[in-house]
């Protein structure tokens, strides 16, 4: 399943399209130290974080993230996005705590 | 012999927005020469995370990326505060950042270890009140 069919079904807001269209989401990473992030997080995560500022679009870029889900309603800032569109990050907010957002994706993409 | 492609960057000091510039620019160069993308990924986290050091703890300082067909030797050489236990700092949990830099979501105390998680070989030079270089290879093949 894509970042974007996912965020549709889901009910998420997409911010960023980004190469979410094209990526699909092979496991989920929740976590907002960066570091840890690009220690443990796998290519095609989708990676689940409150931490909005343009460092976590570097991040994700680095890390090959499929796309960032920013959950608890928390969003991402405006020049973070539009790095994110430079990059084609795919960026969606989530109106649900981390937890129900991970489980949420967890059950729509099978994992 | 072999060509060696050698890229050169500044990073700034106290800059958070620019850090990871070398790492992008990087990054880009290897997916233009073929470069299978689980080594990039290797390669462009190991040096962003040397880069975001260089900002918190040295006041930025220079970058040296030799690349030839069969490995990636990144060279960080900062003039910084040096590091005065370099075993403490390999430690996974173990950071000097602070508070500041800790809630932009660094100084979680895996830069280091990251480093050497994500290079085949690292290597650390440092003096106290001198400076500190660090040598990272990452083969290609």
């Amino acid at each position: 399943m894509t970042a974007i069919e996912l965020a549709k079904q889901a009910g998420f807001d997409i911010k960023v399209e980004g190469n979410g269209d094209k990526r699909t989401i092979s496991g989920i990473y929740c976590g907002d130290l960066l570091s840890m992030v690009m220690g443990r997080a796998k290519a095609d995560d989708a990676w689940i974080t409150v931490m909005g500022n343009i460092n976590s679009v570097a991040v994700g870029v680095l890390a090959d993230v499929t796309c960032i889900i920013l959950a608890e309603e928390i969003t991402m800032n405006e020049q973070a996005l539009q790095k994110a569109a430079d990059e084609g990050v795919c960026i969606i907010h989530s109106h649900l705590p981390t937890f129900e957002t991970a489980k949420k994706i967890a059950e729509l993409a099978a994992l | 012999m072999d060509n060696i492609l050698k890229l050169k960057y500044d990073v700034d000091g106290d800059d958070f927005t620019r850090a990871g510039e070398a790492s992008a620019s990087v990054k880009k160069t290897l997916k233009k020469m073929g470069v299978p993308a689980d080594i990039i990924r290797k390669a462009a986290i190991a040096l962003y995370e040397g880069e975001i050091n260089m900002v918190i703890h040295a006041d930025g300082g220079e970058i040296e990326v030799d690349i030839s067909s069969n490995k990636i030797i990144m060279i960080l050489k900062d003039k910084g505060k040096g590091i005065e236990n370099i075993e403490l700092a390999m430690q996974e949990g173990y950071s000097t950042a602070p508070d500041e830099v800790r809630s932009l979501g660094f100084g979680a105390g895996m830069g280091l270890p990251n480093m050497k998680k994500y290079s085949d070989e690292m290597r650390i030079e440092s003096t106290l009140n001198i400076g500190t270089t660090v040598y990272m290879t990452v083969c290609i093949s």
